[in-house]
This record gives structure tokens, sequence and C-alpha cells, in this order.
């Protein structure tokens, strides 16, 4: 489905993640943020950039994964992205929720 | 004379010995297999053993059994993994030099990753289902339980047989019920991930089943520790939950042997081509089952299909030739759902679990995504083929290794 993100027309799936990440930039990220009223500081950004580097690598995303990265620790993650912080940080960054098979 | 060494004689480590023992000249290659257990394990078994569906002898046999004769049978400790001087060292410092190495030690659980977990309590409040001892143990537990408040725990992702926490879930609902005692158990199902059901049309075709069960749902919990002293679990934002009985699934890693070699990532894992299944730092290493970092499930079936596409492209860079990136990620899984029903997923990298028939379009006999007692059946009958046919690298009838998308109702 299509959703009106920035003022631009977005592949977005059911939850609201898009679909191809081509649509993604800084400014469709700040709109998605301030839907989860999350005010993109530096530190945000870095995250972003980290996880978005894992998913181009293909490699699964973690808290575990977060702990050992060397850009956050586990409670600043909570902080940054209060209430499921994978969910709402995948969503922000324009990739895929981390998910199992069904 | 040339060497191919497989690493691990469980499930994809067996299959491709009886795989590769068919095709590479004897003449010209010894094909040689290391493993230091010498019992295999059904693990699809271990989800029943629990609940006194299966018994311990019908998920365990003399591995040596299914090791084809032609194959040099090794039973040690492997100590090291050398990629760059292509040897194998084993416990007693004997070096075996390799040309081909087919890397398939699996994952297994690590319950000493999270505090708490495997303490005091291990197999006294808390257990996991996913080894033998585990499963036995709580098997021994739920018989004379008095209930309580039962969790069920994921740990972290990624994990073996993903649905599998699921499966336990439903069938301790149809355990107590039948056991008379369903109202003085409460059913909670825990897990890091945003949903028990995480894909869209499973969520859409599935979720009822958690509600006709009377299962609770906890989202997206990251467990920090397990409070042992106060029978709970606590996450990362401070969330408790209350258990008097603990079923967890501890976080799953590679092989230590794959940590002591280099080899992996954060949790053991072999990066690893997605299509091709070569090591993506050595040329000559390839991996399969449940060792690789591949984006599908940790399960059988995908080992199973890897091996018809792993076994073909040995051949190719033996004869020099480019490796087929033909590996889609194909799963196939039965889900016991209780009341001797099960629904069954067919899944790849590119296609979730959607509703259809398989595996004739139209026909069936089975129905993806819905559940039904013919599945059920399937997953049972599924024991004898696993031993008889799996194992052996026979393939399974009308089920090819790349997915088929006849039958399947992708809108």
């Amino acid at each position: 489905m299509k959703k009106l993100i920035a003022n631009r027309e977005i592949d977005v799936n059911e939850e609201g993640y898009l679909i191809d990440f081509k649509q993604w930039d800084r400014e469709v990220c700040e709109c998605i943020a301030g839907e989860c009223n999350v005010v993109m500081t530096e530190k945000h950004w870095e995250v972003i950039e980290y996880l978005q580097d894992k998913h181009r690598k293909e490699e699964p995303l973690s808290i575990r994964g977060i702990k050992r990265s060397g850009v956050i620790n586990i409670k600043e993650f909570y902080n940054l992205f209060p209430g499921g912080p994978l969910k709402k940080s995948t969503l922000i960054a324009g990739i895929p929720k981390p998910k199992s098979c069904i | 004379m040339k060497n191919l060494i497989i690493l691990g004689a469980g499930t994809a480590g067996t299959m491709m010995a009886n795989h590769l023992v068919k095709k590479l000249p004897k003449k010209d290659w010894k094909i040689t297999i290391i493993d230091q257990y010498k019992t295999h394990y059904y693990q699809p078994g271990f989800l029943f053993l629990p609940f006194d569906i299966y018994t311990e002898n019908q998920v365990k046999k003399d591995g040596k059994k299914f090791i084809p004769k032609d194959v040099n049978y090794v039973q040690k400790l492997i100590e090291l993994i050398n990629p760059d001087a292509n040897t194998i060292q084993l416990e007693d410092d004997e070096m075996l030099p390799y040309d081909i190495l087919v890397v398939a030690t699996g994952s297994k659980t690590a319950p000493e990753e999270i505090d708490g977990m495997s303490g005091p309590d291990w197999y006294k409040t808390i257990f996991d289902f996913y080894t033998y001892e585990g499963a036995k143990a709580l098997r021994d537990k739920l018989r004379d339980w008095k209930g309580g408040k039962l969790v069920v725990h994921i740990t972290e992702m990624p994990i073996k047989c993903p649905v599998a926490p699921l499966e336990f879930a439903f069938l301790a609902d149809s355990y107590f019920r039948k056991k008379g005692m369903r109202d003085k158990v409460d059913i909670t199902y825990v897990t890091p991930l945003s949903g028990a059901f995480t894909k869209p049309k499973a969520t859409k075709a599935l979720h009822h089943l958690l509600e006709e069960k009377d299962i609770k749902e906890v989202v997206d919990f990251n467990i920090e520790r397990v409070d042992y002293k106060n029978n709970k679990i606590v996450d990362y934002a401070d969330v408790e939950v209350e258990y008097d009985l603990l079923v967890t699934v501890p976080t799953n890693m590679g092989d230590e042997l794959i940590e002591r070699s280099g080899l992996g990532d954060e949790l053991n894992f072999i990066p690893t081509h997605k299509t091709t299944l070569q090591s993506k730092n050595h040329e000559n290493i390839f991996v399969i089952g449940d060792a690789t970092n591949l984006p599908t499930s940790k399960a059988g079936s995908v080992a199973h299909f890897e091996a018809e596409i792993l076994e073909e492209n040995i051949l190719r860079y033996i004869e020099g030739k480019p490796l087929k990136e033909d590996f889609d990620g194909h799963a196939n899984c039965f889900v016991e759902t209780g009341n001797n029903k099960a629904l069954l997923i067919d899944f790849n990298y590119d296609h979730e679990p959607v509703e259809g028939k398989f595996p004739f379009q139209g026909i069936g006999p089975m129905s993806l995504l819905k559940e039904n007692r013919m599945n059920h059946w399937g997953k049972l009958a599924f024991r004898w083929i696993y031993w008889n046919m799996l194992l052996k690298g026979i393939p399974i009838p009308f089920v090819p290794s790349k997915m088929s998308l006849k039958g399947k109702n992708f809108e």
C-alpha cells in the first residue's frame, strides 16, 4: 500500500514498514520518527546507520548485536526508542522489523 | 588421493556423507566425517518427549547406522579448523588435511548467556526442551506438576526451529486439558519479537489459535536476567513476568569450535553465500544446516534442501565450473497446534507462508497455513521419513529443493 510520508507516496506494508529501501531518506526518516514521538538526535542517526549497515550485510538484528555494536548500550537504546526499541528503530530506519518464519 | 572432510554427523552432515559417497569417485576421493558424539538424535521429537507422546527410544539411534561404510567415520573432538593450512586438528593433536571442507557443526543452546538461567533452578523450575536432557527432565517435571504459571519463553533470535516454542504452548494446552487440569494452568508466551506470529498472512490466519487456547502473549520482551529467587524473568525495560514453571529457549549459538577457529560471527555462525552455500571467506569451505548465518530457518527441512544443492555445487567446484546460485531459502515445516491437528508452512527467502494446497496444486492432500488432522499425521509420519529417507539422502517425492509457487494463494 501507499502512504504519504514527507509529501511523497511511499510503498509500505500493513504495519507501515518501508517495502523499498530506495525510497528512504533523512526527510522520510524524520517524518516517521515524528509519528513515533521520537525526535532525532545525533545518537539516533548513529544507531539508524548501524541498523542499516547490518541490514545491507543481511545480518540478523538482535539486542545482543546492539550490546556488541560499540554504538550504544541497551539502556540508552531503550531511552532513544522507548517501547519496543528494535521494532521502532527499524521502522524509522526504513528496514524490515526482526521477524520469525510465521 | 584427495580429501573431503565433513565436520559434524548431525542431520546435515550425515545427509552430505550419503549424498557425496555416491558421487565422488572412490579412487580419487577419501571422505571423512568427524563427530565426537555417538548418538544421533531426532531433534523434532524433543517437542513431543515432554508430553509423553514420544518415548526416549523414538528420538535417538546410534549415529553409525546412518554413515555409509565407504566413509571414514572419526569419533573425536575437533580442536581447530586451520583454514590457511587446510587442516583439521583433532583432540589428540592429530592433523587431517583437506582439499574440501564441509562444516555441519549445527547450533546449540547456551543458557549461560543469560544471568540466572542455568543457575540453581536449572531443571528444577527452569527447563529447556531443545536438548535431550532438557526435554526428558521437563517430561518428568510435567508428569506430576500441580499447575500454576507456565511461561514459554524465547531468549533471542535466531533459534533453531522458530515455531517449536509456539508448538510447545499449543501442546501444553492440549496436555493439561486432557489431564483435566487446564483451569489450574496459566499459559503465557513471551517473545522478543513483536508477536507470536510476525508475518502478516500468518497473523491473520492463525492468531485466533492463541485466543481459543487461552494463551497470553507478552511481546517485545528482551530478557536481561532470570530472577530465580523471586521466580520471574526481567527484561531491559524492567518489565517482569512471573513464573512457576519457566520453559525457555536459551540463546542458540554455533559450536565453540567455530569461535576457536575464528570463523564465525557474534553467535558463532559462519558467514555463508546465501545461494551457493560456499563460505564467504574461504572458497574450499562450504557450510550447511544450522551452522550457516543464512537468513532462513534453522530446520531439518532446510538442511535437506541445501544438501541437494550443495552436492551439485561441490561437484562443480571440483570440476572448476561456476557454482549454481540455486538455494532459495526453502523451508517446509509442520506446526503442531494440539488436539491431533497441525499446520503446514512452505516458504523461502522471498515468500512468506501463505494458504494453499501442498504438494499438489488444488488437491493437496496437505493444506498450507490451516490446521487439520492430515497435517498432524504428516508430522508424525515425518519421523519415519527422517530415519529412513532424509538422512540417507533420498529425495522426498514431489517436494523439490527449490520452492514451488504452485498451489499457493499469494493474494
